[in-house]
């Protein structure tokens, strides 16, 4: 038996045990979501490791063509400050890490927030309505527009939703059960295909591997 | 009393399960095709920009997803390898996503050998590194920078893959594949907008929504949505291609239309079941 | 007091990123620090791993309920770092044989399964109780049948029906949303880098 066929039962009896879960919960579905739990976690330390530590920190801290750059030890002691929060007495320390990542990443998503999000898609909102085309496409870039002005309408929370405003709202959250409604079939759509990938494994791999093709 | 469409909206959640499964099955093992009808829309909007590249350009294709998600990203990669690769398109691989390392190579490595291409030559995967969008404005001033190896720890600046790749504006495309976030938006935001650098991409089927007001904005060329989209590009590459290999997504696709067919069905009977209840109580009051 | 220098960090770190993205002369400042950032959030892996590692040592030792499987967690994690840094993670290693082998054909069960409960789901809770539910109802419809082949089979328009909710009700509706959230997330950033948001330090003095 080769390692390839070895490796698509081992595949295939964890598929298995896992789809046990479907009748009910049991010592099979346990087992296997035990083991992928540990097994997962393994691969991203390794990953961690062998693609960001050791690339990144250790050969820029000691680098091959030799020296020491003592720089690199401050992202190395904030790394461990992060550990420190496993320790009660220290975990204060690791604030001091959390503080550089949530400001580097607060201070790079304000910008990239504001101009893809916020103002190009203003800008695309308001470029639509002048856009050519016939009778058809001008009506839906009005349907769009009114869509994403009332849509906002509704979740502007500080005025109460009555009078003209209220109608607005009422507009807006028509337009998003629309939207809800295509977010919905898409998600049928994406859950269906996870079942096609993991059935056409189990009909096309390793029913074969028992002589049975069909 | 309650009616028999009442009772059969209280079917055991098993029998479902067995129906679910059986509209998945049948289709497969009977081997059953669909004609994929390719019309304009984001997923030919992607293929005509790649078809467009001139040959010897270099697109960058970021695997941001994890097993969870293969069957609907795995066919992408490799609809998107061949297309590439056929074209004599060099493709630089990175992932933000760890598992997405693993999935990557597996697509890459299986058409470039089927293809006579050359890892380091034609193509490189680079590996994973932590931090989203933070690693990508890096990246934007120097790639070896964030990977000054590949995934195996060899050096990149000795690839002849990565010769004139030094910032992120020196590629003609970049490609993400993903599954959330780290994902499409993240490349839209850091790299596209920030660099002014072409993105397009590939997404499940749960995200795809969220995406269609970048494509509008053109701030996304091209969008392949769940195993729909990879079928889509499945179809177009396989175009004009003498014995093109076997479509895994085009083989999905008939047991994805008998199961959403199932899934309507439950709706309507679970709807009717619904109101005839509702009926029947609004009548006894 | 404690929060001080946390805070102070945040500030100047959260400032040279704003700067950097309007003033090409800081970039030197920020790439430093974008090379820092990536090595100090991988600590957040390590982090995960040693408390997962802790949960289950500490419900072997306590026998705590079904503590019998905390051995297989533990073993599945050694084994995957073990083969990792013996052979190395290079494509057809042990370590990416037990990834391919093992790894990905559980997770992608695993998330297969939803599948089933969102048949389940569809058929007990999806229920058309008002008009704009049953507009919401109908919308799915469309695009379910419009984004596969059978739905073209039907009748030709469906597809087109289903292209357009997407590209404009639905994109308006996205629209609306990513707008709104960009705004919340704009204030959030801008809460944090200046200290008046800062929970995720664990405190408020």
């Amino acid at each position: 038996m080769s390692w390839e066929v070895i490796g698509i039962w081992l595949g295939a009896l964890l598929s298995l045990c896992l789809y046990s879960f479907l009748y009910k919960d049991n010592p099979f579905y346990k087992f296997a979501e035990h083991l992928f739990v540990g097994m997962s976690a393994g691969y991203w330390v390794i990953y961690a490791i062998m693609n960001v530590l050791v690339p990144n920190w250790w050969q820029k801290l000691v680098p091959l063509e030799g020296g020491f750059q003592p720089i690199w030890l401050v992202p190395g002691v904030l790394s461990l400050f992060m550990l420190f929060r496993l320790i009660p007495k220290l975990a204060g320390l690791s604030r001091l890490s959390l503080a550089l990542i949530v400001g580097t990443g607060a201070g790079i998503s304000i910008t990239a927030m504001l101009q893809t999000r916020a103002l190009a898609q203003v800008n695309g909102t308001i470029i639509a309505l002048g856009q050519g085309g016939g009778w058809f496409d001008w009506v839906s870039n009005i349907i769009m527009v009114t869509g994403v002005v009332c849509g906002l309408v509704y979740f502007f929370f500080s005025k109460s939703h009555t009078g003209v405003f209220g109608g607005a709202a009422n507009v807006g959250i028509t337009l998003l059960m629309v939207a809800f409604g295509a977010s919905f079939g898409y998600t049928v759509m994406a859950r269906i295909s996870l079942l096609i990938g993991q059935t056409q494994f189990l009909l096309f791999e390793w029913l074969p591997t028992m002589g049975i093709h069909l | 009393m309650a009616t028999f469409i009442e009772k059969l909206g209280n079917l055991d959640r098993r029998v479902i399960f067995v129906l679910m499964a059986l509209a998945v099955i049948i289709p497969l093992a009977l081997r059953m095709n669909l004609p994929i009808p390719i019309d304009k829309g984001p997923s030919k909007n992607l293929f005509d920009a790649i078809d467009a590249l001139p040959e010897g350009s270099r697109v960058l294709i970021s695997f941001d997803y994890d097993p969870s998600t293969m069957p609907e990203l795995q066919p992408m990669a490799v609809a998107l390898s061949q297309h590439l690769m056929t074209r004599d398109i060099r493709i630089v691989s990175l992932a933000l996503w760890p598992m997405g390392v693993s999935l990557g190579n597996e697509a890459l490595s299986a058409v470039g050998d089927s293809l006579g291409k050359e890892e380091y030559v034609d193509w490189v995967n680079l590996g994973y590194k932590i931090g989203g969008g933070v690693l990508i404005v890096r990246m934007g001033s120097d790639i070896q920078s964030v990977f000054p190896t590949d995934y195996g720890g060899n050096p990149v600046d000795e690839m002849p893959v990565m010769q004139g790749v030094n910032k992120l504006g020196d590629l003609d495309m970049i490609i993400s594949l993903s599954a959330g976030d780290p994902g499409i938006e993240t490349w839209i935001m850091m790299a596209g907008d920030r660099y002014n650098i072409a993105v397009g991409g590939g997404c499940t089927a749960v995200s795809a929504p969220q995406l269609y007001p970048y494509l509008s904005t053109g701030q996304l060329i091209g969008l392949l949505g769940g195993l729909k989209g990879a079928g889509d590009y499945e179809t177009m590459v396989r175009i004009g291609v003498e014995n093109p290999p076997p479509g895994i997504a085009i083989a999905g696709m008939a047991a994805q239309s008998v199961a959403h067919l199932v899934i309507m069905l439950f709706i309507i009977i679970g709807n009717i079941a619904y109101l005839s209840e509702k009926k029947r109580k609004g009548g006894a009051k | 007091m404690r929060l001080v220098i946390p805070l102070m960090i945040t500030f100047v770190a959260g400032m040279i990123m704003i700067l950097q993205f309007f003033v090409p002369a800081t970039q030197p400042m920020g790439d430093n620090l974008q090379e820092w950032y990536m090595i100090v959030s991988s600590a957040a892996i390590f982090l995960g791993a040693a408390n997962l590692i802790t949960v289950h040592v500490h419900k072997i030792r306590f026998k705590a309920r079904n503590w019998k499987y905390s051995p297989i967690t533990l073993i599945g994690f050694a084994v995957m770092i073990i083969t990792g840094l013996v052979f190395g993670i290079e494509a057809d290693l042990p370590f990416d044989y037990l990834f391919q082998q093992m790894v990905a054909p559980m997770a992608a069960t695993m998330f297969s399964l939803l599948a089933f409960f969102v048949a389940s789901a569809a058929f007990r809770a999806f229920r058309a109780s008002n008009w704009r539910a049953s507009l919401l109802l109908v919308s799915a419809f469309v695009v379910m049948l419009g984004r596969v082949p059978i739905g073209s089979m039907i009748w030709n328009k469906i597809p087109i029906i289903s292209e357009w909710i997407m590209q404009y009700p639905n994109m308006a509706g996205q629209r609306a949303v990513m707008i709104g959230a960009a705004m919340g997330m704009i204030a959030t950033s801008l809460r944090m880098i200046f200290g008046i948001e800062r929970s995720y330090l664990g405190g408020a003095d």
